[in-house]
């Protein structure tokens, strides 16, 4: 159907693909241990892409490929914040990854293939995009984990990680396939149209489970979380930064996608499933992660945590309610990128230092620093002038208008909680005795990458609004 | 009902026959010269009798590996060829970006010494 | 005649065992490889089985797709297995507990 094929509104990803064979094989021919002209392209593609972006802000939306394609403002803004994650986490990654012989020119292709997936799956308008989109993503992010080959740590999270995605693409498709039976479509809107009219069927109900199920395990969502905190601990620093934020982004696109579009319209019941296990990861998360010692486990369970907040946002069902989520997870993508900078910045040696303890004496030696992380640590807790606080106040106030009292004290009451490890780090820099200087990166572009990432945190928490703000033009104009 | 079945049957005489005349053809006709390595099973790289829980090397393995990406993308190309005459030059386009983007794999894995053995 | 329930029945079989592959196995990574092999193969029999009833091929378009990703699924299910090897000189489920805590 040559007719509905329509260029301009895949121009960006047309652009990537591109790019990106043109990096992969220049990177070829390349004899530059430093990958300096592979990591410069990459960014260079990543900015020019965030340039188309910014001009396609307030597009109309359209939908083309036989339907399979939509492209509208809430795919836009979601694609600029993926761009803009991407860009920084490449930048605390170059002096790590120098160090660990991974400066390889696959790290960066398999991150802009990621990039190229994760913009499929949130412009995707049919069960079958939505697949396609997310297992390039999770294809490249197996591979991503597994590239520090002589590992044992990464190697083992590696094969966590594969199962565990291969096991949740089974469940997703399982559903998928129930709910194609059922509505004799994989276009979104058509589902969508089918259960409008003829309500939904126990066997659709069915399909819906499995879909749920899927999905949570791919966003690490308590009960379905056991894979991501070894994941996240096993892998090479950079990479955990890069895939515990960027992806989250995307798969929220997903979820919205096939969630909201295709099963909101009639009363099916996702939105209860969707909230008991955000409420399970916002205590599972917060209460496990006071009992670490390991910095980058206890982000991995503040990461559930903040994944189960976002939910809450997401299994309210109002469109306001939808932008709040978004912009959580935004602003998460942000906080989480400069919390596992920390880790990255601590270790830019041969070493590792991923123990809390290893921070000790920060405040005496290193008071620039040390100010940085206190700052992105009480942004994660969400204390007030901080970007962390807006979102998470903005979604304890629509669970109470929505008469979810209850959801909103019990997760008033766990953040309170959170409190306390975030605050441990802070404490563990300033007030616990240190006998010698804390290792820290002597890499120029580190110091910039970490100090401007805080900034933008202090910056973006004294405007919350302009962000807000388009979180909700993403949703006031899908209606 | 069952007479439905007969063309199989003749299909099946058919290729037994056939099979078994170039056997004969092949027994009769040939010129036989026999030594130790012909009459080994052909395996590619390992002896003939060994413990059959031997473990393989591991290159094996990314040759398949390769193979089995490449030889998948393929069927891409069955369907297609099928509907070919019914199809717009949009979709000999189609094809060749897709088929493009092979080739720039295919540049990848050989550029990387995927390909050698050694 | 053979329905469309039949076809689903088997499905649902053949994404039992594999789930269950996958939970009980304690031996062999290359074993749980299979077992997600088989769990897509249990949705592509799914989409076929409703492709052929619905009589829309669209089913059978997301077979495909399904299939060639399952292959490249595989390619690096094995490539992180052999990666995994070379670490440990074993690939015993069991023994694959390094990260805790």
């Amino acid at each position: 159907m040559a007719d509905s094929v329509n260029y301009s509104i895949i121009s960006s990803e047309i652009f990537l693909l591109i790019a990106l064979c043109v990096i992969m094989l220049v990177d070829l021919f390349q004899r530059d241990k430093e990958r300096k002209l592979t990591f410069m392209l990459t960014q260079g593609s990543l900015l020019t892409l965030f340039i188309m972006g910014v001009q396609d802000l307030g597009v109309q939306e359209t939908i083309g490929f036989s339907g399979h394609w939509i492209q509208d403002q809430f795919a836009v803004v979601l694609k600029l914040a993926i761009y803009l994650t991407a860009f920084i986490s490449l930048l605390y990654a170059r002096p790590f990854i120098r160090e660990r012989n991974l400066m390889r020119g696959e790290y960066y292709l398999l991150t802009l293939f990621s990039i190229l997936g994760m913009m499929i799956m949130v412009s995707a308008n049919s069960l079958l995009v939505v697949y396609l989109g997310l297992e390039l993503l999770s294809l490249s992010l197996y591979a991503l984990v597994a590239l520090q080959r002589d590992s044992n740590d990464a190697s083992e999270a590696a094969v966590k990680y594969f199962v565990m995605g291969g096991l949740a693409s089974g469940f997703l498709l399982y559903g998928i396939s129930l709910v194609y039976g059922m509505t004799g479509s994989i276009l979104i809107d058509e589902v969508a149209n089918y259960i409008a009219v003829s309500g939904a069927n126990l066997m659709i109900q069915f399909g819906l489970v499995f879909i749920v199920v899927g999905i949570s395990f791919k966003f690490g969502a308590a009960p379905f979380h056991m894979w991501l905190p070894d994941i996240y601990h096993g892998s090479p620093s950079s990479i955990t930064a890069y895939i515990s934020s960027v992806p989250k982004i995307a798969a929220f696109g997903m979820a919205f996608r096939v969630l909201e579009s295709s099963f909101g319209g009639a009363d099916i019941h996702w939105t209860p499933m969707i909230m008991i296990v955000a409420m399970l990861s916002v205590i599972v998360g917060n209460i496990v992660a006071l009992i670490q010692t390991n910095l980058k486990r206890m982000l991995s369970y503040s990461a559930i945590a903040h994944i189960g907040y976002f939910l809450l946002g997401l299994s309210i069902g109002t469109d306001e309610a939808y932008a709040a989520s978004m912009f959580y997870i935004i602003v998460y993508a942000l906080m989480t990128l400069a919390g596992f900078g920390i880790i990255i910045f601590m270790s830019s040696d041969k070493n590792d230092y991923q123990q809390i303890s290893d921070l000790r004496g920060m405040g005496r030696y290193h008071p620039w620093y040390a100010l940085m992380f206190t700052i992105i640590m009480i942004s994660m807790a969400g204390i007030p002038p901080l970007i962390g606080f807006w979102p998470k106040l903005e979604i304890f106030r629509l669970l109470v208008i929505n008469d979810h009292v209850l959801a909103a004290v019990v997760a008033i009451a766990f953040s309170v909680v959170g409190l306390v490890y975030y605050l441990k780090v802070v404490k563990e820099m300033y007030f616990t005795e240190a006998t010698d200087s804390p290792n820290v990166s002597n890499s120029r572009s580190l110091k910039i990458a970490i100090s401007v990432n805080c900034l933008l945190l202090v910056i973006f928490g004294l405007m919350p609004d302009r962000i807000y703000y388009y979180c909700l033009s993403a949703f006031t104009s899908l209606n | 009902m069952l007479e439905n079945y007969l063309p199989i049957l003749v299909f099946i005489a058919i290729g037994l026959g056939f099979g078994a005349f170039l056997e004969l053809a092949g027994y009769l006709a040939a010129p036989r010269k026999e030594n130790f390595d012909k009459t080994l099973p052909f395996e590619c790289g390992f002896d003939a009798f060994e413990d059959a829980r031997n473990k393989f090397d591991v290159r094996f393995y990314l040759v398949a590996i390769l193979f089995i990406i490449f030889d998948l993308e393929v069927a891409f190309l069955f369907p297609w060829a099928v509907v070919f005459q019914e199809l717009s030059w949009f979709a000999i386009g189609a094809m060749g970006v897709f088929l493009g983007l092979l080739v720039v794999g295919f540049i990848y894995e050989w550029k990387k010494g995927a390909l050698e053995w050694e | 005649m053979i329905g469309l329930s039949d076809y689903l029945l088997l499905s649902a079989v053949l994404f039992s065992i594999s789930i269950a592959g996958i939970i009980i196995n304690r031996k062999n990574v290359i074993t749980l490889l299979m077992c997600i092999e088989l769990m897509l193969l249990a949705v592509n029999t799914n989409f076929i089985a409703f492709s052929h009833f619905l009589q829309d091929s669209a089913g059978q378009i997301f077979v495909f797709f399904i299939l060639t990703v399952a292959a490249a699924e595989a390619a690096i299910g094995l490539a992180i297995i052999v990666v995994l090897f070379r670490n440990r000189a074993t690939i015993d489920v069991d023994k694959i507990n390094q990260l805790k805590g």
